[in-house]
């Protein structure tokens, strides 16, 4: 049987966007969190906590963005003018995120400034990629190989709400990471605020899942035909228990292991995504292989990805390792 | 097509992707002599053990961390660029420009941000030799990102080694012959020693505003004399390298040289050089026009009675804007002379042995310290609105490259995008001037004052800092 190069990149690059999402995912729900965090000692221990490794999450970003003009050039063609707005929103956000990380530091006189410039570059990057993922969903109109639709086609209540609930699901993420990573007061603020986000995160992954069949036929299709729905059944039931699982941890008062049932709960919803989408890199428009360069360029890439990103996770889970443990208010003990 | 103002979609997105590139390759031309550069102050330190090498280390390493940071959120934008304003030239190009791209951040991206964090913080963690293993590694990622993006760019220079599907793709039929396509080693070479030049420019400019106000330690003095080599050494061979490329481009590109040099009329027996003039798009001529009788034919043909074409030959419709490549070649040129000019004055002062004390000299080197930003900037100016009006050269038409965006949304993120650059960059601008105003000092520590400001890089800065510490 031949090797299916699209089938293999379409893997990989959702890698790379799965890697992003829970990487970037808890440190911008850091900053979603900012605000309500006392502007002193707890906002620079929480930025501590993310400092060290921010920006190597986003460089999946950048990844997931690069892999999908060089393997599906026509998707990345399409959603991407499609989704005009919220894009250059998400870019416009990340570069004050990135950058207050660093000038925060620097100048202590504009402090609350690059704290606001944080906690908005946040929320903003955050319900951009919502709203993207919701538009995408939602469906895009296509006239031959480019975007056919208007500017504002991702603006309806379907994208908001899965803006909102990126929001929540990063907030989550941020909490319970700040749980883990957090001693004393800070820690007991992230406990309540992981009980809450908790809550919000189960409701919005419930109001996507029933408003996503609504969107398009071929979703109930793809959940519920016979004999695929014993398969599909699974994730709510997964989902389910994860989240009996989830608050029972955190009754019990532990700090380590919310963070990474949120992880799975995350990726579950993104297995979710993956059977509503599959196998459309632009749902109901466009295949996989539709989309796909020609074999001799996902070759060509497959070698140096095949190389180069076993070493890239090495060096990534050995910087997570080091900074294993609770982080103090000057940085790691 | 719609308009804003009576400016079409097109032209914004062309200016949005020239002000986003133009502000994201200033940090690039810095980091990467800087990187370079540091890479040579420790290894220098590492052989000699002289102090002064260490703190002038430490000293550029913290402007550094800065400039990288700005030049990674620029990247982020310009990476995203492509497909949000020019989704057809994606759709179309995705297949050879794209794998090279997924190397550039697989092979150069993830090793800058790997070791960055040990450069900056793992000085006392992870031993001398790691150490200088590290910044070296994150020179050669910067210079692996050059490679990469620039064999980007040249190929829809000159476009090889593709072939055209019947979706209307280029598509690889030989990944040696695209990658080093006909201009990219002449242009990777003038790249590299374009981003030297401008930032021992900035390095001799400090230098020098700290000679003038009788700051003069030995790291200003080290510092000093290092730039001065630079522009004695590297000046001469970058107008050689800019002249071999030139060359290549009358070669590939003849229409671009026509418009640097302005040749609106063909020349059968020896083409003038012109050094100035006001080019007439419209009426095709130059007026008031400075010229030497015969010395283009001889730059570029090597004979001073060589026929030379015009754009008389060339179609209208495939002139490029004669008007700004002619002058911005003329500004990167005259750069390029007056550094070379630096060059040789500092050869001059040394061998009068008043280097250190001449003040015209620290005069002319702090002027000259913003001059590698504009050649570079100039330069660039030159090789894009030299190609038009092609994105990929012979290939594919700029308004046929563009999103099917409405004016008004592409109008809007371009004035976002000039008043959040403006306001964002231009304070981590000052950060960094406010960083060079200060003389290194004798005992200049890490970037670790305190906070573990972070640049880039997934490496455990902090954490490793604060155990060396204790
Ligand atoms: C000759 C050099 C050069 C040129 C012409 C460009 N770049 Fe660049 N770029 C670099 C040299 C560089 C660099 C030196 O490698 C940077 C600067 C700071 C850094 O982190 O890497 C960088 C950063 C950088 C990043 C952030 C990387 C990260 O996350 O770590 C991206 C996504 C891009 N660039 C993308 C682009 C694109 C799409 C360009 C073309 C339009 C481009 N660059 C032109
Ligand atoms: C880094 C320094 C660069 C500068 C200062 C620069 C500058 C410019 C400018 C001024 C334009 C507009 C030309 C016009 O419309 O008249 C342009 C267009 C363009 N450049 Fe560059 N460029 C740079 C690097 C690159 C690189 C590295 C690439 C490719 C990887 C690139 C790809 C393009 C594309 C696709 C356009 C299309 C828009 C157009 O042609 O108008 N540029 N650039
Ligand atoms: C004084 C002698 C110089 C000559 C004869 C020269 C020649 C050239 C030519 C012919 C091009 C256009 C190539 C093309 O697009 O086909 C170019 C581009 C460029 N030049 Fe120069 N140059 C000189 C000095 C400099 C200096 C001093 C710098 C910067 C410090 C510089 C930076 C650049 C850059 C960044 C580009 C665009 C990238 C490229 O195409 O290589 N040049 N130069």
């Amino acid at each position: 049987m031949a090797v299916d190069l699209p089938m293999i990149w379409a893997f990989l690059i959702a890698f790379a966007v799965f890697a992003y999402v829970v990487m970037d995912g808890f440190d911008l729900g850091i900053g979603i969190l900012f605000p309500s965090l006392r502007a002193g000692k707890e906002r620079d221990t929480a930025m501590n906590s993310v400092a060290p490794v921010w920006d190597g999450n986003e460089t999946w970003l950048v990844l997931g963005g690069g892999g999908l003009f060089a393997a599906f050039p026509l998707a990345y063609a399409v959603v991407l003018p499609a989704l005009y707005g919220p894009i250059i929103a998400m870019l416009l956000g990340l570069v004050f995120r990135g950058v207050a990380f660093e000038f925060r530091w620097r100048d202590p006189a504009h402090r609350p400034l690059w704290d606001m410039a944080f906690a908005c570059g946040s929320v903003i990057a955050a319900l951009a990629q919502g709203v993207t993922l919701g538009a995408l969903l939602q469906g895009i109109t296509v006239h031959g190989r480019s975007f056919g639709g208007g500017a504002f086609d991702w603006l309806t209540p379907f994208c908001l709400l899965a803006g909102v609930s990126l929001v929540i699901g990063y907030a989550l993420l941020g909490s319970t990471w700040l749980l883990m990573k957090t001693e004393g007061d800070l820690r007991e603020k992230a406990r309540r605020m992981s009980f809450r986000f908790a809550i919000g995160t189960m409701a919005c992954i419930a109001a996507v899942s029933l408003a996503t069949p609504l969107l398009d036929p071929i979703y109930v299709q793809r959940w519920f035909a016979w004999p695929n729905v014993l398969y599909t059944a699974q994730v709510p039931l997964l989902v389910t228990i994860g989240a009996v699982a989830y608050f029972r941890a955190l009754m019990r008062g532990a700090e380590q292991a919310p963070f990474f049932i949120a992880l799975c709960l995350f990726g579950l919803s993104y297995v979710g995504l993956g059977i509503s989408m599959y196998p459309d890199v632009v749902p109901g428009r466009i295949t996989i292989w539709e989309a796909a360069s020609p074999p001799s360029s996902q070759l060509f890439m497959l070698v140096g990805a095949g190389i180069l990103i076993p070493i890239i996770l090495a060096y990534t889970g050995y910087a997570y390792w080091v900074f294993r443990g609770k982080v103090g208010a000057e940085g790691y003990h | 097509m719609s308009s804003l103002l009576g400016i079409d979609a097109l032209e914004l997105a062309r200016a949005q992707f020239g002000f986003t590139v133009a502000f994201h390759i200033i940090f690039p031309a810095f980091s990467i002599g800087l990187a370079s550069y540091l890479a040579v102050l420790e290894g220098l330190w590492l052989a000699t053990g002289r102090e002064a090498f260490l703190n002038l280390f430490r000293y550029w390493l913290k402007i550094f961390a800065i400039a990288f940071a700005m030049g990674v959120v620029s990247g982020i934008v310009m990476s995203y660029q492509f497909g949000t304003n020019w989704s057809v030239f994606s759709d179309k190009t995705g297949p050879v420009l794209g794998p090279l791209m997924a190397y550039e951040v697989l092979s150069a991206f993830f090793l800058e941000a790997g070791f960055l964090g040990v450069m900056l913080f793992g000085m006392n963690k992870v031993g001398k030799t790691l150490h200088f293993v590290a910044t070296l590694a994150v020179a050669f990622g910067t210079l692996f990102s050059a490679f990469w993006i620039l064999s980007v760019n040249s190929w829809m220079q000159t476009p090889a080694g593709y072939g055209i599907s019947p979706g209307g793709q280029y598509v690889p039929a030989d990944w040696w012959a695209i990658v080093f396509n006909p201009s990219f080693p002449y242009r990777l070479v003038h790249m590299v020693l374009a981003a030297y030049l401008t930032t021992a420019l900035v390095v001799g400019a400090t230098a020098a505003w700290h000679l003038l106000r009788s700051r003069s330690n030995a790291e200003v003095r080290i510092m000093f004399s290092m730039a001065m080599w630079m522009f004695a050494i590297v000046a001469p061979i970058q107008i050689l390298a800019g002249d071999m490329h030139g060359l290549n481009t009358l070669e590939h590109q003849p229409a671009k040289v026509m418009a640097m040099e302005g040749h609106f009329q063909s020349h059968p027996d020896g083409a003038p050089l012109l050094l100035f003039g006001l080019p007439d798009q419209e009426a095709g001529k130059v007026d008031y026009a400075v010229e030497i009788p015969k010395l283009s034919s001889l730059i570029l043909k090597h004979d001073l009675d060589a026929p030379l074409a015009g754009l008389d030959t060339v179609p209208r419709k495939n002139w490029p804007p004669v008007a700004i490549v002619f002058w911005s070649f003329r500004v990167m040129v005259g750069l390029g002379f007056l550094m070379l000019g630096l060059g040789v004055a500092s050869l001059f002062a040394r061998w009068r042995g008043s280097l250190y004390t001449s003040r015209w000299l620290h005069r002319f080197a702090l002027a000259m310290g913003p001059a590698g930003f504009a050649a570079v900037l100039a330069g660039w100016i030159t090789t894009e609105v030299g190609r038009q009006p092609f994105t990929v050269y012979g290939l594919l038409r700029t308004v046929e490259s563009a999103s099917p965006l409405q004016a008004p949304a592409v109008g809007a993120s371009l004035l976002s995008f000039v008043l959040i650059y403006f306001i964002v960059f231009g304070m981590g601008v000052l950060y960094i001037l406010h960083l060079m105003a200060r003389a290194p000092n004798e005992a200049e520590t890490g970037p670790e004052e305190g906070a573990p400001i972070r640049a880039a890089g997934v490496t455990p800065a902090a954490a490793i800092s604060r155990r060396a510490a204790r």
